[in-house]
């Protein structure tokens, strides 16, 4: 004991020890939350959904009931099941558009043009506006509904155009999967633009860390701007593909229905155990996601090292 | 002449490349806009012109009703001071809370900071509902690990107060604090090593240093988390409708807008949704306004800030 205080009282005057000590310091505050405020309810969660629990006047009465939440969750409630597949689609149905769109609206917003900064202040407006409870509203507004319905109505070119677009991609011996998926995407650009503000910022900041040097290099050897970006631009952002990807996987937890789902049994219904199952059923599924688009993203990001 | 074909084909492929540039983007900034457009116009239509078939932007008869309504039902001013004491308050602890955490997982390893590192980006992965049942018996009856019982020999019911965002932000574990003190590391990472090395040998101890030359260093850093935590604390219903019930703030007063408008304006006038719906647009537009005209004044520190704090690797 004397041996390691001793050896702590040494190590204090040294600069590396003294970095320590700091280092304890700072993440003092971050470790106590972190204990208190996740690890703690995190386990307790768990322990919930092991159990089941009834409310009485001396508080909270835990019986252990085994896997017959998650059992109740995945076979007898009637909504979770479909919920849950129907959010895990989005995330896999959108993830690639969403990364797709903002890279290409990033290398957009790189080039020079007038009116440039103009553009992105709109395009990182999504930052502001699609969030927490703004879209929650915006779905439900009537006056909303009416205008597109109106707008439909009167541009009856706008639905004739995608039908048109569907043909002529179906006739030209294009994978019918992709086809619907393609259209599909034209259909949801709102979703799909409102999500990709902070995509688009990480990789724009991302294509504007590539030296120039790159593309003059490229350019003195007779690249065209088109190979410029596949072969210069795509590995360089590469890393942040995944981030991206990472990014909007756990961005997507807010606005999943599944929340409101587990939010409802839990505080509606007092249903604290079968809730507690439902949340952490829907926290494995999402790692599985993650781990599986990880594992594949990771063996083509290109990193400089 | 060859060269001349040459320079006009390149020239036209140029010129159509800007044209097709124009109009993508032209087309999604409107869709970008539209919902925020819509909005304006419909806040300051008359409700006469809801069923107006020629009216479908510019309203025929101009009025502030909505305006009017919506301030009220919302009790705006004192609604926007407590949003912005409340955003405000938990962003600057959040942000001085991540960049302590965030500069100590960067340059001052200790044995098993890696491994509280690794529970940082759990932070991030885990979604926030599993916790949030948890959390709210926590919170109502708080004990603190049983310190606060041992002194006053029961618990407290931090809820429908500003604690639980202020012990959360102080102790750098509010909404989406991973992410920032993620930032914090990487942009820490990204400044050269000299720089501590010349302060040390200048006689800077590992404190000064840090809030003498880092965190001045550190300054677009900062501001992206600012901005981040600011606007998602506005807007977040996720954690403020569980934690404050009575409170008076934007995004609970938005989430009960329906509920209330039907309440103040169902009974007293026509009970038309239309109408209803209309002065739920305005409150919305009302709710967003100052996030809006902050952000005209910050958006160019945004790409700025983000380039150089690092996340891009």
């Amino acid at each position: 004991m004397m041996n390691v205080l001793k050896k702590m009282g040494m190590s204090i005057r040294t600069y590396e020890g003294q970095k320590v000590l700091w280092g304890i310091l700072f993440v003092s505050p971050w470790l106590l939350g972190f204990v208190f405020f996740f690890l703690i309810p995190l386990l307790t969660s768990l322990q919930y959904s092991f159990s089941n629990i009834e409310a009485s006047s001396e508080g909270l009465q835990m019986t252990f009931v085994g896997f017959a939440n998650f059992i109740e969750a995945l076979t007898v409630n009637t909504n979770f099941n479909r919920q849950l597949i129907e959010s895990m689609m989005d995330i896999v149905i959108n993830v690639p558009l969403i990364i797709i769109f903002s890279l290409f609206i990033a290398v957009i917003l790189n080039q020079k043009f007038f009116g440039r900064s103009l553009t992105r202040a709109i395009f990182f407006l999504p930052v502001i506006l699609a969030s927490g409870v703004i879209l929650t509203l915006e779905s439900t507004s009537l006056v909303q509904e009416i205008n597109q319905q109106n707008a439909a109505s009167g541009g009856l070119a706008n639905a004739l155009g995608a039908f048109e677009l569907e043909r002529i991609m179906l006739r030209a011996g294009v994978n019918e999967f992709i086809v619907s998926y393609l259209t599909g995407a034209v259909g949801r650009i709102y979703e799909i633009v409102s999500q990709s503000g902070v995509q688009i910022l990480i990789f724009l900041a991302g294509i504007q860390t590539i030296s120039p040097q790159i593309y003059e290099a490229a350019k003195m050897e007779g690249a065209t701007g088109y190979e410029a970006f596949w072969k210069i631009t795509l590995p360089m952002v590469s890393p942040l593909i995944l981030v991206n990807m990472v990014y909007t996987i756990i961005d997507s937890f807010t606005r999943s229905p599944v929340t409101d789902l587990i939010l409802s049994t839990g505080f509606d219904n007092f249903n604290f155990g079968l809730s507690s199952a439902m949340a952490w059923l829907y926290f494995v599924s999402i790692m599985l996601i993650l781990l599986i688009s990880t594992y594949f993203i990771s063996k083509k990001v290109f990193y400089q090292e | 002449m060859r060269l001349a074909r040459f320079l006009k084909l390149y020239k036209i492929k140029r010129f159509s490349w800007s044209f097709i540039r124009f109009v993508l983007i032209a087309g999604l900034s409107f869709v970008i806009l539209y919902p925020i457009l819509q909005k304006i116009s419909t806040a300051i239509k008359h409700p006469s012109d809801l069923y107006s078939p020629i009216v479908v932007w510019i309203p025929e008869n101009y009025t502030l009703d909505n305006f009017k309504n919506a301030l009220s039902i919302m009790n705006y001013w004192d609604t926007l001071f407590n949003t912005f004491a409340l955003a405000g308050l938990t962003t600057l602890l959040t942000t001085a809370s991540c960049a302590l955490a965030g500069y100590a997982f960067a340059r001052l390893r200790f044995k098993g900071s890696k491994v509280l590192f690794a529970g940082v980006i759990l932070t991030i992965l885990v979604p926030p509902t599993t916790i949030l049942i948890p959390m709210y018996m926590n919170l109502r009856e708080f004990s603190l690990g049983g310190i606060i019982p041992l002194l006053t020999g029961r618990t407290v019911n931090l809820l429908d107060s500003y604690w639980p965002f202020i012990l959360t932000s102080i102790t750098a574990n509010s909404l989406k604090a991973g992410l920032y003190i993620f930032i914090f590391t990487q942009f820490f990472r990204g400044i050269p090593k000299v720089i501590e090395e010349a302060a040390y040998i200048d006689g800077a101890g590992v404190g000064t240093t840090f809030f003498r030359i880092m965190l001045p260093n550190a300054f677009p850093a900062i501001v992206t988390v600012f901005l981040f935590s600011f606007v998602w604390q506005w807007n977040d219903s996720f954690y403020t409708t569980t934690y404050l019930t009575s409170s008076n703030v934007m995004s609970t007063q938005l989430s009960s807008l329906p509920y209330n408008l039907s309440n103040v304006l169902g009974n007293t006038t026509n009970s038309d949704p239309f109408y209803l719906s209309m002065v739920q647009d305005t409150g919305i537009l009302l709710a967003i306004l100052p996030l809006i005209i902050i952000y005209i004044f910050v958006q160019r520190y945004f790409v700025q800030s983000v380039e150089r704090t690092g996340i891009v690797g």
